[in-house]
């Protein structure tokens, strides 16, 4: 096992921790310290990238996720108190319906997984998530998912806008 | 010269070939690190000296002159008192992220030193996204900031740590779209080669991007963000003590006050530095004549320069009201960095086929940027009242 072996298993274990601290806290049940581990979460997701030679990813990784999304769970929370959050209790039959939704869902995951032929890997040279190779992909092949997703992007926006004024005119 | 220009490095792979192999590229690595470490940690300590002397002059006093020589020392004796002081935190507090907010601010602003260029062959990593890069590490400042306000309990706190929040967030958006036309003119996001595009001198002047009307727009729409950025003067409204004592900072005391402290300086200095990478050239000599000095004299002459302007700026300008601050951001500085984006485009298209004069070039990009400028800047406020004198003529 080389050294880049044991970052990936400390990186991916740290992921899954933090991944379940985010929804199960046995401690605390306050939603600021969910949101602390999803930072936690995505800062080692954005390790797993750097280990793919991934730079860019992961720099937006954390641009994007750690740094733009976060802080506005972070707002909401902050301007809604959820203290209600706190005190409410589990519902068990909700508990065990979500239980078995993501267990199917996991089964699913595992089992495409399984049936897929893994290829021998990319060697290091294709491995490079360069810019220009993420650009040439954005823009040009996926360049209709790429604009629609903006345009989902502009409408939630306008939408909110739309939304948080008093009155229409 | 070359010895001179290159010392530092011959420096460091003197030291690296005492060594034995095997540790080569660690001690290279943490020799790095100690080197920005010891750099911008004097830079900080003088940086709070001068401020204080030159906003002193500014008000019409000394400023501090007790400790040292024309009190030099006084940084040293900040650092003492700082360390010394009693560490409180309060009874309500989360203490695990009260404790964590001063160093999930201050340890990531260290790493964006880690990609800019101080000299030639000077900088600790060659990241190919690395303006990327320094953002995305720029980010941590807001959680940071969230920590520290949400964590004490305090009402002041939290109205403060919301104010900083609510302003990064804001002045974030010109800040890259300001740097975006240095990034596509100079067709890469890796900061050496941002500077290398920017070498080479016509008739003896050096061609840096704010010589071109959309780096020179760019220029001062980034220092403007920067400032906000940093939480500087006139845009300190989360600190500001009229009205919520100290903001985020409210409950910290001592040393964690003073990485507090520190964090603030040091992203000033980070984003005073990109944009010396980005639009003064970096480490290159601004005439052909002084192409003599020692690269990183040229880049920390450029770096002091801009950070004299802030001290200037923040003894001069008085504070903004909330309301002001956000609107001048999204209704001023977006939209004139909108115009700058097409400004620099039209700039590089005229220059590959039309072949125009440059002195039309630039009638052009004055048309686009100047009355853009004058319109945002009248819309900031339109329903300005025409001033009554009642007691005067």
């Amino acid at each position: 096992m080389s050294a880049s072996d044991i970052i990936f298993y400390i990186f991916a274990a740290l992921t899954l921790v933090c991944g379940i601290l985010v929804v199960a806290n046995p401690v605390s049940r306050n939603p600021v310290t969910s949101a602390m581990f999803l930072v936690l979460t995505i800062i080692s997701m954005s390790g797993l990238f750097v280990l793919l030679h991934a730079f860019f990813l992961a720099a937006v990784q954390i641009l994007v996720y750690a740094g733009a999304v976060i802080v506005l769970f972070l707002f909401v929370i902050m301007l809604l108190d959820l203290k209600e959050e706190q005190r409410r209790h589990v519902n068990r039959v909700v508990a065990a319906l979500s239980v078995i939704v993501v267990m199917v869902i996991a089964a699913a995951i595992i089992w495409t997984i399984w049936q897929t032929k893994l290829g021998d890997g990319l060697d290091s040279a294709h491995l490079e998530g360069s810019l220009r190779a993420v650009g040439h992909l954005v823009f040009g092949k996926y360049i209709l998912p790429f604009e629609i997703l903006s345009l989902v992007l502009l409408v939630a926006m306008v939408g909110v806008i739309l939304l948080s004024k008093k009155e229409l005119k | 010269m070359n010895n001179l220009d290159q010392i530092f490095v011959y420096a460091k792979y003197w030291l690296l070939s005492q060594l034995p192999g095997g540790v080569q590229s660690l001690v290279s690595i943490v020799l790095d690190i100690i080197a920005i470490i010891a750099v911008f940690g004097t830079c900080f300590a003088l940086t709070t000296i001068l401020e204080r002397k030159g906003l002193g002059r500014i008000q019409n006093r000394y400023g501090p002159n007790r400790v040292g020589p024309c009190g030099l020392l006084q940084p040293m004796a900040d650092a003492i008192k700082m360390l010394t002081k009693e560490d409180i935190v309060p009874f309500a507090a989360d203490k695990v992220v009260h404790y964590l907010a001063p160093l999930v601010l201050t340890v990531p602003i260290w790493l964006a030193f880690s990609v800019i260029p101080f000299g030639r062959e000077m900088s600790a990593i060659d990241l190919d996204a690395g303006v990327l890069f320094f953002f995305a590490v720029g980010g941590a400042s807001e959680l940071a900031v969230f920590m520290a306000g949400w964590s004490s309990r305090n009402k002041y706190s939290l109205v403060g740590a919301m104010r900083a929040i609510a302003q990064m967030i804001s002045y974030e958006v010109p800040l890259v779209l300001a740097t975006i036309p240095v990034i596509m003119l100079s067709g890469s996001l890796n900061l050496n080669k941002i500077v290398e595009a920017q070498s080479g001198y016509a008739f003896g002047v050096a061609q840096w991007n704010v010589f071109t009307p959309w780096g020179f727009a760019g220029f001062f729409l980034f220092l403007i963000a920067a400032t906000a950025e940093s939480n500087r003067s006139p845009f300190d409204l989360p600190e500001g003590e009229s009205e919520i004592i100290a903001g985020f900072l409210t409950e910290y005391s001592g040393f964690k006050y003073a990485l507090f402290f520190l964090g603030e300086y040091l992203g000033l200095f980070a984003v005073t530095a990109l944009s010396v990478t980005l639009f003064l050239g970096g480490w290159h000599a601004p005439l052909q004549v002084l192409e003599f000095l020692p690269s990183w004299f040229c880049f920390f002459v450029k770096f002091a320069a801009i950070i004299a302007v802030f001290i200037w700026v923040r003894g001069t300008v008085p504070r903004l009201r909330f309301d002001q601050l956000l609107n001048f951001s999204w209704r001023f500085l977006v939209p004139l960095t909108l115009v700058n984006l097409l400004v620099a485009v039209v700039w590089h298209f005229t220059s590959l086929g039309a072949g125009l004069d440059q002195s039309l070039r630039w009638l052009i990009s004055a048309a686009m940027i100047v009355p853009a400028y004058v319109y945002f800047g009248r819309a900031l406020s339109p329903n300005r009242p025409t001033r009554i004198y009642q007691y005067a003529e």
